[in-house]
């Protein structure tokens, strides 16, 4: 597998991360790099095995339904650039 | 992602007729079900409705860097029970996925939903259409993801404003498969799903707080052909504009295919003020999610003998109900309908029906009860009148204390001012008259009256219906139509 430039910049607009032409450039030969070493996986016969989801034993941690969070409207908005009466205000986005 | 099969025979009476022929229109429905629980569905912020802006929102919530999801076990259990109560298949491993997009509502940059492989696979939901046919409608699959938060646009001339407290609410999102040809169909499978899941107690259903919201897949073909390409209506608030949006939508896919156009599958919005649907461009270049398993969360597994607890612990679903009803009280297929589409109203019929005339109960819920409160814009669970008291009111009648006619009257008197049925009657005199002799008089000066006509009575027997009436305005009412009809046959000569 390899990535070219396009899908490059197509991946980039898609995550929100601004990378100008130079950058995809080089960023193009970095992840083919990248992709390269991580296909020697493909030496390996996986057929029939399940893919593996954690290195330890161990099953999902489930939590009793009940209200034990929240409730401090204040500080989810302290860190926003800009926000008015408990909410979060963005560039208008409407359809 | 899945084969598509089609499932039914094309049906003429559904047909939408256009400049070239017939068309067909084919229907699958996505619905958003909110999962009933206290807490959402990684996080312990509250799910309530209506609190101030970013007051039920958690840390994780929010998505603040390091936060790690926990699944909330009560939405699963819920998620299980409405596959069971959809009969459908439980996968007891299922995987949490990541779908990315960004949207200023949604913190993470990512919803946690499930792809691959769901909780619930395959079911059905059946359908009963007013005209008496059966539908079944395949389910594809339910999944459970996050809800993202709510941005309002109305508030500042160039901000939208976001608030976070449904951001992690669980849904479950619900996919039929494409078996639905009409806008009927459809809006009858909306009210099947959402009365299955308030008998469960799911999901509340209430599509006016956006608890369950419905996304429609149409397309159209020649009658039997191939299928189209579709277009998605997002966000549906209500079964009214599901059937609206169907209609608009269709038109305007044969418009373009009788111009000898082609249909762009794309996502569309419903304008619920101007009835017609426009395309929603901002979404097209979003499509590709670059779905992945959530490294924060193991796959999601549980034992057979959870999901044979539930299912032992299962209420009994509408359809059952409905048959029950029609099988051990000779209700009408009708009838029975009406009393199962909400479970508040089998209950308030079921009390009243408890060691009673079931079919008797049936007619006073439905005709005069549920009559009444829908002229008044009320529900059943504020009904001026109990279903002890309407109780009350079919024992008098059945142990003959007073007439059908009186009953009315009676219940006039409990629905405006309360009080004890059995009271009222002793109270006001309006237990009906048995007593021989006092109708014998009533009975007597009528036909002292009305020679001419007791002569035809014996000519036409029909006519022996005018002379009971007459007797009962006389008696206002209180007589027992039975004993005065025995008697003026008696009197005539009839039999």
């Amino acid at each position: 597998m390899s990535v070219d430039l396009n899908t490059v910049k197509r991946v980039a607009g898609l995550a929100r991360i601004k990378v100008d032409d130079a950058q995809a450039e080089k960023m193009t030969g970095e992840l083919n790099t990248i992709l390269g070493f991580v296909e020697q996986l493909d030496e390996v016969n996986v057929d029939g095995v399940e893919p593996m989801t954690s290195v330890v034993e161990t099953t999902m941690k489930k939590r009793a339904d009940g209200q034990s969070d929240g409730g401090y409207a204040d500080k989810i908005v302290s860190n926003a650039p800009v926000h008015e009466d408990n909410f979060f205000t963005v560039p208008k986005v409407v359809e | 992602m899945t084969l598509l099969v089609d499932t039914r025979t094309p049906d003429p009476k559904k047909f939408i007729k256009g400049a070239t022929g017939d068309w067909e229109i084919v229907i699958g429905m996505e619905v958003h079900a909110q999962v009933t629980s206290e807490a959402k569905l990684f996080s312990g912020a509250s799910t309530s409705f209506g609190s101030d802006p970013n007051n039920n929102v958690s840390l994780v919530d929010a998505a603040m860097p390091g936060m790690l999801p926990v699944i909330n076990e009560e939405c699963v259990r819920q998620a299980i029970k409405t596959g069971l109560g959809l009969k459908a298949e439980i996968n007891l491993k299922s995987v949490f996925d990541r779908k990315n997009y960004f949207y200023p509502d949604l913190p993470q940059g990512y919803q946690i939903s499930q792809f691959k492989q769901p909780i619930v696979g395959e079911g059905i939901i059946h359908l009963d259409m007013k005209s008496g046919e059966q539908v079944e409608v395949g389910v594809e699959r339910l999944h459970l993801e996050q809800d993202a938060g709510k941005s309002l646009h109305d508030q500042h001339p160039t901000m939208s404003f976001v608030d976070l407290n449904r951001s992690g609410v669980a849904l479950m999102e619900i996919v039929s498969k494409p078996d639905i040809r009409c806008a009927d169909e459809a809006k009858a499978y909306l009210t099947k799903l959402r009365t299955i899941l308030r008998y469960l107690g799911t999901c509340d259903g209430n599509m006016d707080q956006g608890s369950m919201r419905a996304d429609v897949n149409v397309s159209v073909r020649k009658p039997g052909g191939e299928f189209g390409t579709r277009c998605e209506i997002k966000n549906v608030n209500s079964i009214r504009f599901v059937g609206q949006a169907i209609e608009y939508e269709a038109r305007r896919q044969i418009g373009i295919l009788e111009d000898g156009g082609e249909i762009d599958q794309e996502t569309r919005l419903f304008d619920s003020v101007k009835g017609e649907t426009r395309s929603m461009r901002s979404k097209e270049e979003a499509h590709d999610y670059r779905y992945f398993p959530d490294p924060d969360l193991l796959p999601l597994e549980f034992t057979q003998a959870l999901v044979d607890e539930m299912a032992a612990d299962l209420p009994e679903l509408p359809d059952e109900k409905k048959a029950r009803y029609i099988k051990d009280f000779g209700l009408t297929p009708y009838d029975a309908d009406i009393l199962v589409a909400e479970r508040v109203s089998c209950d308030f019929f079921e009390e009243v029906a408890k060691g009673r005339d079931a079919k008797l109960a049936a007619n006073w819920v439905i005709n005069d009860t549920f009559g009444r409160l829908n002229k008044e814009g009320l529900d059943v669970t504020s009904s001026p009148i109990s279903s002890e008291q309407l109780g009350k009111i079919i024992d008098l009648i059945k142990a003959g204390t007073i007439s059908g006619k009186i009953a009315k009257d009676l219940f006039e008197i409990v629905w405006t001012e309360g009080g004890d049925p059995a009271q009222i009657v002793e109270d006001r005199g309006m237990k009906q008259v048995t007593d021989l002799g006092a109708i014998e008089g009533i009975v007597d000066e009528i036909l002292a009256n009305n020679t001419d006509k007791a002569e035809q009575a014996k000519e036409k027997p029909g006519m022996l219906g005018w002379f009971v009436g007459q007797v009962m305005k006389a008696s206002k009412g209180k007589a027992n139509p039975q004993a005065v009809s025995d008697m003026l046959k008696a009197k005539i000569g009839l039999e």
